[in-house]
């Protein structure tokens, strides 16, 4: 800086005044900077999941904003508890969360631990296969239902084409057998990319000269990979694992247009259900207390699971 | 060939001058009418531009397909949306929108304009303009009737080798079914045969399990069979009614069509899968709205002298699943009078002729009593003989709840085996008692 | 290790697995893209050839498709059409041939529009607000800052549904009900968490002390703020910017709930384009390919950024 008397001025003065006469305080900013978000916070998810919560001691209707609103107390928690539909939707959420999740940690683990042995091309190659998980969630259930049509859809004809069953002795969303299925290969198609590249991401930091030490005890490629990459990857793995179990607990829109649900009630997830008690049957108190239980679900699952992963992290 | 981007500039160019010439007259107000998106839809479109001629009133549409109409009018109206001034609603919308204030009750303005309720069908002022039902409180004109019939492959139908062997195997003549034993019978007789070399189906049945498909579909069969959905004499008393011996029969018979006579993969079908169906030439018969009977009419692989029309075959009784819709002001609406402008001007008996010309459902009796009618279209005189017979479905303020409730039991039983028919009965008259109870209807 | 020459390190892959790998890895993609590419196909057959059964690899392309996507068409009758004036564009003659006259333009354009505002605009919301909010909290000593930052997370949890309920109620009451702003609002509380996560893990790798420095040198907080650490930062906040705009671009629950005419979306459009009696699927795919392009081409241009960006130095040592 040049050498003025402004400078020298202020080279000269004391750090703590210095800071208060240069601009904003620290403590000042500290608040600007948090102040906006938390605002935004507390008015979008805060203030509206407290109001739920209120809703689900009462029995009032969206559609009916001029019937007088009585508390029910914990009647609709116990409705919701004892619903054998509510159980119903939760266990082919269950089911669907496992196996997308397993489905998904395996393919994409295993693609990225290809992708890093770094043949020639592989950038390419990779930014093709992140294309599945850009598209809209709502935009591929629609479409991927023109796929899996028996008749006029490719997938029937795809499957047939490669193992000979026959194209129309089966149908995928129209079967009570298959359709949990049909919905875990789209989501699989689509959201496997991204575990692969949190498993890429954590493969790459891992430094080569902990390999070259392996190598000079001389361990196998066997040994070294239960050894030092899995290990090392397991964090970046529990934590694909984390997002995606945490979004796959809320799908709604992949799966409501691509098989409504059905057949019968075999596809209903939670928040399928969910919407169709709080904006198409219009029980409002009923679906506020069934969010509040869903979301206690996901919060205290997700807790236990984070000190896991710190754990593993630390160790 | 020109390059794509060329071909979508020009399109662009064309809608813009079309746009720009339409703009020309008339600095008057633009209302906004909502529907569902169907081919009645576009005929409205047509016919209102004579409105906009007459007026000077500009017409926007806003088109929703079915599976997704319900869902966003009503969200549309429970928020007080402004986006439609005039909405024509599903007749079981009637209950709610009344008593939630969402539709202008149009008994002053029929009074003041001259506007007639006893010049339209009776089944249509009771299906789609009044509640409570029965009484004379007006909160839609009837736009456009309509109920489920059925179209079938008359060339295949006439097909000299298929008759033979009908009639050898029936005794009896290859033709549109009167009853459902019949009916059963034709769709065997077409299940996986082979026609001009491809496999073909007996029949196309609603599935459709998220709006209100497979309740219409089952209906069908349903009311011909004895189901009742109440006590004539004690409103909301079900049992008896709904699971009544023949109303189990029904359901059991509507499955058992679904499993032996229908293509495969159709376990999520409403209209435009049943569309698909037919004029991909997949089935014999097809079920749906006689509101696209007249585009079926008219399409060049299965329409003209190959299709023929029939009216919902009967059992113990006739029953015919009520369609239709009534055209009303949204009470949120800042253009009321304009919108008010449009009823009077689509009720007079002119515009209601040109609507049926068009391919929209007339309810005025100018129409359909003129000695005409009958011949004007094929479909025209089984859509008379329907409206004798329709029924429709409770028009509750919460039909939504009954509509879904029987959606799921219907669903589950038929489509995904769970149960018998009479469980699925049962359970549903215990839905519906607890939606009443939530209403208040039942203590 | 006499005899072993090796001219590279010795942790690098053989030849013969890398061919495997990539192999592997090259039939993967082919195999993942094949419904994407059907898609494509898709959009530029007729209506006809899409519903045909069995389907059709081989056809004669059309962009009806397209046409169909950016109009509204009406049957007419053979009189009418045969007195209207020639067909004056490709879609008009398209539309003739299946006696149908083009009846304006379809709604496809304002809902890409609105997608374009609502998407950047939250994006450009929730990224500021979170780069700010990550700083401070990587500097500063917040009070209670690992309950607040775990909090911050848990606001993703909630279903969209229930949260929508709540959400639905408070904008009819306050007017945001189909808003732009309102939608911008929304989705920028529903990013910002994921963006004060992602950026604080940024902002912890850029040492204290190149902006310590800079105001020992006489900068401001902020200037320093502005002019050391945010360029640092460059990475994660593209990369933060992609997983927000993704979010924000596709979304379909909060829209088909909370908006329908003036401030709609394209992701609740598309599955619902109607032609004459079905899905129109070749306008239905073109509307997916269209829509499909921005994300696209942002995406492959900062790919780079995007790995970054998913690990966010969480877990890093």
């Amino acid at each position: 800086m040049p050498d003025t008397l402004v400078t020298r001025v202020a080279a000269a003065t004391p750090a703590p005044l210095a800071a208060r006469v240069r601009g904003l305080s620290d403590r000042t900013i500290k608040w600007l900077f948090i102040g906006p978000t938390m605002l935004l916070l507390l008015a979008i998810n805060i203030f509206p999941l407290v109001w739920t919560i209120r809703l689900s001691f009462t029995n009032f209707r969206a559609n009916r904003p001029n019937a007088t609103v009585l508390g029910v107390g914990i009647d609709n928690y116990i409705s919701v508890l004892t619903d054998p539909d509510v159980w119903q939707a939760m266990q082919a959420t269950a089911h669907f969360l496992f196996w997308t999740i397993s489905l998904q940690t395996l393919i994409g683990f295993g693609l990225a631990y290809l992708i890093d042995r770094k043949f020639r091309g592989h950038g390419f190659w990779t930014t093709l296969i992140l294309i599945p998980m850009m598209l809209s969630p709502a935009v591929v259930g629609n479409f991927w239902a023109f796929l899996y049509q028996p008749q006029i859809g490719l997938f029937n004809y795809a499957v047939s084409f490669f193992t000979g069953i026959p194209a129309s002795s089966f149908e995928m969303i129209g079967s009570v057998k298959l359709a949990p299925w049909s919905i875990i290969i789209v989501d699989t198609w689509m959201w496997t990319p991204y575990v692969m590249l949190i498993c890429l991401a954590g493969l790459r930091s891992i430094p080569d000269y902990i390999y070259e030490a392996a190598e000079v005890d001389r361990a196998s490629k066997w040994r070294q990979f239960w050894s030092i990459t899995l290990p090392m990857v397991l964090p970046f793995i529990m934590l694909a694992v984390l997002f995606r179990g945490i979004e796959n607990f809320k799908m709604f829109d992949m799966v409501n247009l691509l098989t409504s649900g059905g057949p019968g009630s075999t596809t209903e997830l939670a928040s399928i259900t969910l919407k169709r008690e709080a904006f198409e049957k219009w029980r409002t108190g009923y679906s506020s207390a069934f969010a509040i239980i869903l979301f206690v679900a996901v919060f205290g699952l997700a807790n236990i699971y984070v000190k896991a992963l710190n754990a593993v992290k630390n160790r | 060939m020109r390059s794509m981007s060329q071909h979508l500039a020009a399109g662009f160019a064309a809608t813009l001058l079309a746009l720009g010439g339409q703009s020309a007259h008339a600095q008057g107000k633009t209302i906004t009418l909502c529907w569902a998106a169907w081919d009645p839809a576009n005929a409205l479109v047509e016919l209102s531009k004579d409105f906009t001629t007459k007026t000077g009133t500009k017409m926007k549409f806003e088109f929703v397909p079915w599976p997704n109409f319900a869902d966003r009018m009503l969200n549309e109206l429970n928020s007080k949306g402004k986006l439609c001034d005039l909405i024509i609603g599903d007749s079981q919308w009637i209950g709610g929108s009344a008593e939630s204030g969402h539709y202008v009750k149009l008994n002053d303005f029929f009074a003041k304009e001259g506007i007639k309720m006893s010049d339209f069908m009776p089944a249509t002022v009771l299906g789609y303009s009044e509640w409570p039902k029965g009484t004379p409180n007006y909160w839609a004109l009837p736009a456009m009737g309509d109920a489920l019939g059925w179209t079938y492959r008359k060339d295949w139908f006439a097909k000299p080798e298929l008759q033979s062997e009908f009639k050898t195997k029936y005794q009896r003549d290859l033709a549109p079914p009167k009853t459902w034993d019949e009916f059963k019978q034709v769709a065997e007789f077409f299940q996986n045969r082979k026609i001009d070399g491809k496999t073909v189906y007996g029949a196309y049945l609603f599935t459709e399990r998220g709006s209100e498909g497979i309740t219409m579909g089952v209906s069908n069969v349903l009311y011909p069979f004895g189901f009742k959905y109440q006590d004539p004499k004690k409103p909301y008393n079900m049992e008896g009614f709904v699971n009544s011996p023949d109303a189990v029969k029904g359901l059991e018979f509507y499955k058992s069509l679904y499993k032996c006579c229908t293509p495969p993969g159709l376990t999520n079908s409403y209209m435009q899968e049943g569309l698909d169906a037919f004029k991909s030439g997949q089935v014999a018969m097809q079920m749906n709205w006689f509101a696209f009977f007249p585009g079926l009419y008219k399409d060049p692989n299965v329409g003209g002298d190959k299709i023929g029309f029939f009216l919902n075959p009967t059992e113990k009784t006739k029953g015919v699943q009520l369609g239709g819709q009534g055209i009303s002001v949204v009470a949120y609406s800042p253009n009321q009078a304009e919108a008010l402008a449009y009823i009077k001007w689509f009720a007079t008996p002119e515009v209601q002729k040109k609507w049926w010309a068009l391919g929209g459902y007339s309810c005025h009796k100018a129409v359909l009593q003129d000695p005409g009618f009958t011949k004007s279209a094929p479909f025209a005189k089984e859509f008379l003989e329907s409206m004798d017979s329709v029924v429709d479905f409770w028009a509750e303020p919460s039909y939504a709840q009954l509509l879904l409730a029987e959606q799921k039991r219907v669903h589950d039983f038929v489509v995904a085996d769970k149960g018998t028919a009479k469980q699925a009965l049962d359970g549903l008259i215990a839905d519906w008692t607890k939606a009443f109870k939530e209403d208040g209807k039942l203590k | 290790m006499i005899g072993i020459t090796t001219a590279h390190s010795v942790v690098e892959p053989s030849a013969r697995t890398r061919w495997v790998a990539g192999v592997i890895v090259v039939l993967y993609a082919v195999l993942t893209l094949v419904p994407l590419v059907w898609i494509i196909l898709t959009s530029v057959k007729s209506p006809p050839d899409s519903i045909s059964y069995p389907p059709k690899v081989i056809f004669s392309p059309t962009v009806e498709g397209y046409c169909n996507l950016f109009t509204t068409r009406s049957r007419q009758t053979e009189e009418y059409l045969k007195s209207l004036p020639p067909p004056t564009s490709n879609c008009d003659q398209i539309a003739r041939d299946r006696s149908m006259v083009v009846a304006g333009p379809s709604n496809y354009i304002p809902r890409f529009t609105n997608s374009l505002i609502i998407a950047f605009g939250s994006t450009a919301l929730s990224v500021g607000l979170g780069v700010m909010a990550a700083y401070a909290f990587s500097r500063f000593k917040v009070p209670l800052k690992d309950d607040l930052l775990f909090f911050i997370l848990s606001t993703r949890m909630m279903p969209p549904i229930a949260v929508a309920i709540p959400i639905y109620l408070m904008y009819r009451e306050l007017g945001l009900s189909d808003t732009r702003l309102g939608m911008i609002l929304l989705y920028s509380a529903v990013n910002v968490s994921l963006a004060v996560w992602l950026l604080k893990g940024f902002i912890d790798e850029i040492p204290r002390e190149y902006e310590e420095a800079a105001m020992v040198d006489g900068y401001t907080r902020l200037q320093a703020f502005r002019k050391v650490v945010l360029p640092q930062a460059t990475t994660g906040i593209v990369a933060t910017a992609i997983f927000c705009l993704i979010f924000a671009w596709n979304e379909y629950a909060f829209a088909v709930l909370l908006t329908s005419g003036e401030a709609q979306t394209a992701p609740p459009f598309i599955p619902i384009i109607i032609g004459e009696g079905g899905q129109d699927w070749p306008a239905v795919a073109a509307g997916t390919t269209l829509f499909l392009i921005p994300i696209l081409v942002f995406t492959v241009l900062l790919r780079r950024h995007l790995l970054r960006g998913i690990t966010f130095g969480a877990v890093r040592k």
